[in-house]
């Protein structure tokens, strides 16, 4: 079934036991003009772990898997990646060192089909270099055809061979956003970043989407973080939960730990402050 | 009753009576459309990668055009000029992503227009700089394109005569057609152009660098003006009126749709022949002259049925 992630040849991935820290978001704070968006916010990431970041809207959730793939930089504030400490990174270099992502409001190439919307998460893994390309021969036609494996493996994984050749615009949503996850899988990331993963699903489709989050995480071993409104969803996926409000960190720990705090309560049904 | 007589059945009496002079129209029409072809190509290639329409692309065709020329003019071998105006054309690709397409990432697609606009005029004045004003005399001989022509005996009908610059020009832009459909539909680079046409958010995500797509896409559409500066000036002489010609390249890419590479090809084809044609047999009614309007004309009833062009991508979204 995980055919198509070989341990050995998942690319630059850092090697870290399972329950070591491969992301820690340290103090940061980021602010648009005069608003604060996050304040102050420090967190881990485990290997091996389902992480959640919970909030009510504007909590600065987006915002933080934002600087956590590099589209936004925090004026302060260090994240540190596999041991490594950065100020800022950009979002094709947090591609190229595994980390991959979904949007909220499902970014997919719209005039492409799925199966191409896929393949262009495979382009860092090809390297044979332009003129190759151009002549669409020799080593870069094998290396397409090695990937297009790949890729097609991934589709009977997610059970979407029925959609291969369809331009994603027309799929309804549910669907977009498993070709959206499928693009992020085929770039065999360490860390797989999903901003609510199950957004305007019926009842079927997110027990659907669970199921694949589970299989990815625990067949593949990629650590994932998701920001999800599903209380439900959150407390059946994920090992340790972080709660946000305002753009500021209120909870953070096991599931049944965080549904208990009074802060979170809370927050969730709107206390005066 | 006149009118519908020379409008409806006078033209195909000609045409029927003459038909050496019909097939040497068409191929004159043929030959034209392949250079608006060549013209259109560079215009898609750039709106594929980053939804712009490129203003500058004329000025492009000349700039290469004229490099080519300026440097033989210095003394440079023919197949060396060749070889430097397309590194010319790398190095302008690169300071366009650069200093206007990097700054500008995310603005509105109005923006990105008016920012090639502000770069037409700027290569306007470099060139007048550098190269001087008047009209240069292509070098085509020197690169060694075909210069002679060829008669084909109608037996008793007459003659057609065919320029074999004019057959060049025709392969030349028949490989290049072939060859960027290829790229774009197959390769991994072709596939990451599109995608930063589609999202440039979604296309950070998976790793593609907007700066090195936009420096690949420009250069690409410097190669294709380069050879059109070629094809145009070996016809008439290399000169900033011919950045007037490619605006001719607007309606064929509302004929042949702004995203599709055969659709440049057949939308040339089409506005080719239709407006020699059309000059020719149809032209006298009016007191000729209508070659210059006919192909907006032709545009503007096809936009009427397919406002997606030809072959132009029509995406249907669920909203």
């Amino acid at each position: 079934m995980n055919a198509f992630v070989d341990p050995a040849g998942m690319a630059g991935h850092s090697g870290l036991a399972k329950g070591e820290v491969l992301l820690r978001v340290d103090n940061v704070s980021l602010s648009f003009g005069g608003v604060k968006a996050i304040t102050n916010i420090s967190f881990d990431i485990l290997k091996g772990e389902v992480r959640a970041i919970i909030g009510p809207n504007g909590a600065g959730k987006t915002s933080m898997l934002n600087v956590i793939n590099g589209f936004y930089h925090p004026q302060e504030g260090t994240i540190t990646w596999r041991g490594q400490v950065r100020r800022k990174m950009k979002p094709y270099e947090a591609a190229s060192q595994g980390i991959a992502r979904t949007f909220q409001n499902v970014a997919l190439f719209k005039g492409m089909t799925t199966l191409d919307n896929i393949m262009t998460g495979r382009g860092l893994k090809m390297t044979k270099n332009f003129f190759w390309q151009c002549l669409h021969w020799g080593p870069a036609l094998n290396e397409e055809i090695e990937h297009r494996r790949k890729v097609e493996e991934i589709i009977d994984f997610l059970e979407i061979q029925a959609i291969r050749k369809t331009p994603v615009g027309r799929l309804p949503y549910g669907l977009q956003k498993r070709v959206e996850l499928a693009r992020a899988l085929a770039m065999e990331p360490e860390l797989l970043l999903l901003d609510e993963p199950m957004a305007g699903m019926n009842l079927e489709e997110k027990e659907d989407m669970s199921r694949f989050i589970l299989d990815v995480n625990q067949q593949f071993g990629t650590t994932i973080a998701l920001i999800e409104h599903d209380m439900g969803v959150v407390m059946d996926l994920s090992d340790r939960v972080v709660v946000l409000d305002y753009g500021r960190k209120i909870a953070d720990g096991p599931p049944e730990e965080v549904q208990s705090n009074q802060d979170v309560i809370d927050a969730y049904l709107g206390v005066p402050h | 009753m006149d009118m519908l007589y020379n409008i409806l059945i006078d033209p195909f009496a000609q045409m029927a009576g003459a038909p050496d002079f019909l097939i040497q129209v068409i191929w004159e029409g043929f030959v034209a459309g392949v250079l608006y072809a060549l013209i259109a190509l560079g215009f898609v290639l750039i709106y594929k990668a980053s939804g712009v329409f490129n203003f500058a692309q004329g000025i492009m065709v000349v700039f290469a055009g004229l490099s080519l020329v300026g440097l033989h003019e210095k003394g440079v071998p023919a197949w060396l000029a060749l070889i430097l105006a397309i590194g010319i054309m790398a190095i302008l690709a690169v300071c366009i992503e650069k200093f206007v397409m990097r700054p500008l990432v995310g603005q509105p697609d109005i923006i990105l227009l008016m920012a090639t606009i502000g770069m037409t005029y700027f290569l306007i004045g470099l060139g007048e700089v550098i190269f001087g004003g008047e009209p240069k005399q292509m070098i085509t001989s020197e690169l060694g394109l075909p210069t002679g022509s060829t008669a084909f005996e109608m037996g008793e009908r007459g003659l057609v005569i065919l320029q074999h610059i004019d057959i060049a020009a025709a392969v030349i832009a028949l490989l290049m057609v072939g060859g960027l459909a290829v790229f774009f539909n197959r390769t991994r680079i072709g596939r990451a152009l599109r995608a930063v046409a589609d999202d440039h958010t979604a296309a950070l995500s998976v790793g593609i660098s907007l700066n090195q797509i936009w420096a690949i896409v420009w250069f690409a559409a410097g190669i294709v003006a380069l050879a059109t500066g070629i094809m145009w000036g070996a016809r008439s002489d290399v000169s900033f009126a011919l950045e007037i010609v490619a605006l001719k390249a607007l309606p064929v890419l509302i004929l042949g749709g702004f995203t599709s590479i055969p659709g440049a090809i057949i939308g040339g084809l089409i506005i080719g022949i239709g407006e020699k044609v059309g000059e020719i047999y149809w032209g006298g009614l009016v007191g000729g002259g209508i070659e210059s309007w006919l192909a907006y004309v032709i545009a503007l009833i096809f936009l009427l049925f397919r406002p997606q062009g030809l072959f132009g991508e029509k995406i249907i979204e669920r909203i």
